[in-house]
């Protein structure tokens, strides 16, 4: 992958940036020297790195403001940056760039049960927001894999899903309303409490656009009433056809499951090795999860049991308690780690029509020979969101090239069965360059268009998103106005 | 007043027609919402069908055009449906026209279920549009998880025709629950509607009659869910005098609500505003309307009020906004300074020449 070289036109206003910055934000807030600047060369598409030229840790809106606007007024570009978690090269930075972190912002502002809602600052982590107020019997539904360590910042910038998103939708379906700082220092407010917009729906456009509209500072967010309970059964076939069948039958039959997840041999065998989970040897495992008091898990599960015992399963194990439902996901939780112990891996997340699971699975079992390195499968199978891991090693001289060439096959083929690029993750850099396969000119240049509205000299986020062919003019327009 | 009405029945005529008028245009679908701003009219009717369903995927695609009444009869016979619960304004409007899918999303129109299972710009998976510069634009597109670039879909669902003439979308579906119950509490507090929907039962829609201090609690589901979460809500509720309305009057019940019945046969302007959930009993309050119901927990106020009556004026205290759908005022609320600013850039961009219902969103 190309990453753009540092403008030194840029370069060589550093200190006055530096200096500027420290006439209002404390000295702890301000990090230049390239030791401590190397913490923010990478997310976790660790694969690409690049220093920044200054890094930045405000604690107030107002902080924001004043920054992004003296780099407005300097022409240096802004890379947001929440927890770092980012597999698509999110809050990769330039070595021109400022990148401004949100980890200090990390207040609670409000939590109000009765409009079931919470107000934070978006550096908060995603499962400390559920934690704040799960003792009173409530939880925030997004819940991508990461929630640990990623920061609610960044879910919005790339609307994040999660396992739980087939009954909860995914970040954009439970952000009410959001503070955001311009890139031109302007302190705006989208949404609220209120359930709808009264004219165009920004919120919704900010919610996804990874960081290149503006800096999301405060976030209000739809929290719910926890379900009585939760229970798995696992269901274990000798083809993927047969299990996508199965989904497609679930779903039909008109039970809405909270999540359906698949994983394939390849992957069964690697989690069992790393978790002792004791999943069958088979072709397809699925783990399909209902919630509600007990006697509807039971109402819930018993039609589900019909239903996959029609298709013959090789394995049926119902939770019966927690602790049973825990041994269940052990595995499919552990399963990119699993996958990690074994080499390096790539993880994609194209998402394709359901009824395409089996055609893909096959086809990407095909390519895995041709192109010579292992995959393995495990996705949201409810809503069609895939995630092959391929396997190479870093250390293998030529072995990313021929991973990311894979990679980029597997996501054209999603695109042509009628599905996208990515699911949940985001394009980043990562896929910045495929986007031509999905979108067409004019698709790109509406898109691009927006982003001229919110940040007409291209600063924020610039390099990400848009294929770098097609942003090139805006993002050059910009350094020309400074050469100016 | 003569009426030019256009009909293309293609993208790429679409597309031919725009790029070289020079006269503003309405946009039409089914003319069920809206009536016509503009001598000249595009229409959607010829771009009318089911592209795709896929009941085991939940999703469907359909031309923009395509009646509400198809979609709804084609779901049904899958058992499925538009979980949002499209409501009707035609018969509160006296419109004689009948409402199409694209209408639906371009007016973001979202009934009672919305406290349960979202927005119609929730569902709203994918767009294909042409704008005021003829240009052919895709967004989204039909599966259930997209984030592939920048969420135009949810741009122009509630965009009311401004940005460009939708032609498709694709969208989520979902199954009719096996049955449904709804409790209507007597003589209760409009508050009650926030004690229902806090609890772990899975309100799927909550209504209260300002009137008749009646609340309406609906619980949808199989069988078994359904009879146990009305027994739970009867515990919980036991302080009140409750009825239980049947699968059949619950039915008829939340489709009088989103047909907006109720509001039917008064005199006066007719107002909905969306406001913080708590704030609607507040709303009513400082109003005193003629009759006022809330949905949507109390955060969709609907009222008739004596005609004339500045709304806006006397609630601008509260967050929130009124839509004025009979009456001599503007029917959308204005914007705040820089919303505008930014929101009048954006059409810009999609519709430089403005020939598009320039009355609508300005």
């Amino acid at each position: 992958m190309y990453l753009t070289d540092p403008d030194p036109n840029i370069l060589a206003k550093k200190m006055e940036l530096v200096d500027k910055l420290l006439s209002f934000l404390p000295s702890d807030a301000v990090i230049y020297d390239p030791r401590e600047t190397l913490a923010y060369e990478c997310d976790a598409l660790s694969a690409y790195r690049c220093p920044p030229m200054v890094a930045v840790l405000p604690r107030t809106t107002e902080e924001v403001a004043n920054i992004v606007k003296l780099c407005w007024e300097l022409d240096v570009p802004v890379v947001p940056r929440g927890s770092g978690t980012s597999l698509a090269g999110g809050a990769l930075p330039t070595g021109d760039s400022l990148v401004l972190g949100v980890a200090r912002m990390n207040e609670t502002l409000e939590v109000d049960y009765s409009n079931r809602l919470m107000r934070v600052q978006t550096g908060r982590t995603n499962l400390s927001v559920t934690g704040e107020v799960e003792s009173d019997g409530f939880f925030y539904a997004p819940d991508p894999s990461s929630q640990l360590a990623c920061a609610i910042s960044g879910n919005i910038a790339m609307n994040s899903g999660g396992a739980h998103c087939l009954k909860y939708g995914v970040t954009s379906n439970n952000l009410l309303g959001v503070k955001m700082v311009t890139m031109q220092g302007e302190i705006l407010d989208l949404g609220g409490a209120q359930l709808d917009a009264s004219g165009y729906d920004l919120l919704g456009v900010i919610c996804g656009s990874e960081g290149q509209l503006g800096i999301v500072t405060e976030a209000t967010l739809r929290i719910l009433r926890k379900p009585e309970g939760a229970l798995p059964v696992l269901i274990g076939y000798n083809d993927s056809e047969v299990a996508g069948q199965c989904v497609s039958d679930i779903i039909k039959a008109g039970v809405l499951p909270v999540a359906i997840e698949f994983m394939d041999r390849p992957c069964i065998r690697a989690t069992d090795a790393f978790s002792q989970a004791g999943y069958p040897d088979c072709e397809a495992l699925l783990i399909i999860e209902v919630e509600g008091s007990e006697l509807e898990i039971e109402e819930q599960l018993a039609k589900i049991i019909v239903i996959a015992n029609k298709h013959n399963p090789v394995e049926l194990r119902r939770a019966k308690n927690t602790d049973e439902a825990n041994r269940i996901w052990l595995g499919r939780k552990s399963a990119f780690g699993a996958m990690g112990q074994i080499n390096d891996y790539m993880c994609l997340d194209g998402t394709i029509p359901v009824s395409k699971l089996p055609f893909v699975l096959k086809r990407i079992s095909e390519m895995s020979k041709e192109f010579g390195l292992d995959v393995g499968n495990v996705f949201h199978a409810g809503d069609g969101n895939m995630h092959p891991l391929i396997l190479y090693d870093a250390n293998k001289p030529g072995d990313l090239e021929v991973c990311e060439a894979f990679g980029a096959e597997i996501l054209k083929l999603c695109v042509e069965v009628g599905g996208c690029l990515t699911g949940e993750h985001g394009v980043g850099i990562e896929k910045r360059d495929l986007m031509h396969i999905q979108y067409s000119a004019d698709d790109l240049e509406a898109q691009m268009s927006i982003k001229d509205v919110f940040d007409p000299k291209w600063l924020l986020n610039p390099t990400k998103v848009f294929p770098l062919d097609a942003s090139v003019k805006r993002r050059e327009g910009a350094s020309q106005e400074t050469a100016a | 007043m003569s009426i030019a009405n256009l009909a293309p029945s293609s993208e790429s005529e679409i597309a031919e027609l725009v790029t070289s008028e020079t006269e503003r245009v309405h946009i039409a679908g089914g003319q069920s919402r809206l009536l016509a701003t503009e001598k000249k009219i595009i229409s959607t009717s010829a771009l009318n069908g089911i592209v795709e369903y896929e009941p085991g995927a939940l999703t469907m695609v359909a031309k923009a055009g395509t009646p509400l009444s198809l979609i709804k009869e084609t779901l049904q016979k899958e058992r499925q449906q538009l979980a949002f619960e499209p409501p009707e304004f035609k018969h509160i409007l006296m419109l004689p026209g009948n409402s199409t899918i694209g209408g639906v999303f371009a007016t973001n129109a979202s009934g009672s279920r919305r406290i349960q299972v979202g927005a119609a710009r929730d569902h709203l998976l994918g767009v294909r549009f042409v704008d005021g510069l003829g240009r052919i634009i895709k967004n989204g597109g039909r599966v259930m998880k997209n984030v592939t670039g920048y969420d135009l879909v949810k741009l122009l669902a509630g965009s009311w025709g401004t940005l460009g003439l939708i032609t498709e979308v694709s969208f989520k579906v979902l199954p009719i629950s096996e049955t449904q119950l709804t409790l209507k509490l007597n003589l209760c507090d409009a508050r009650i509607l926030t004690t229902a929907i806090n609890t772990p039962y899975d309100i799927s829609g909550t209504f209260y009659d300002i009137g008749l201090k009646s609340a309406y609690i609906r619980v949808e589901g199989f069988d078994e869910s359904v009879k146990y979460r009305v027994q739970q809500l009867l515990a919980e509720f036991s302080d009140f005098e409750i009825d239980i309305l049947n699968m059949e009057q619950s039915k008829k019940f939340w489709k009088n609500v989103n047909n907006l019945d109720f509001l039917k046969n008064i005199t006066g302007d007719l107002w909905r505003i969306s406001v913080k959930p708590t704030d609607g009993i507040k709303i009513i309050e400082i109003l005193d309307p003629k009759v006022g119901f809330l949905d949507w927990c109390g955060g969709l106020v609907w009222i008739r009020i004596d005609e004339g009556c500045d709304v806006r004026g006397k609630i601008q205290k509260l967050a929130g906004h009124a839509m004025c759908l009979l009456g001599d005022f503007d029917q959308f609320h204005p914007s705040s300074v820089i919303e505008k600013k930014l929101s009048a850039s954006i059409r810009n961009k999609f519709d430089p020449k403005m020939l598009f219902n320039q009355e609508i969103l300005n």
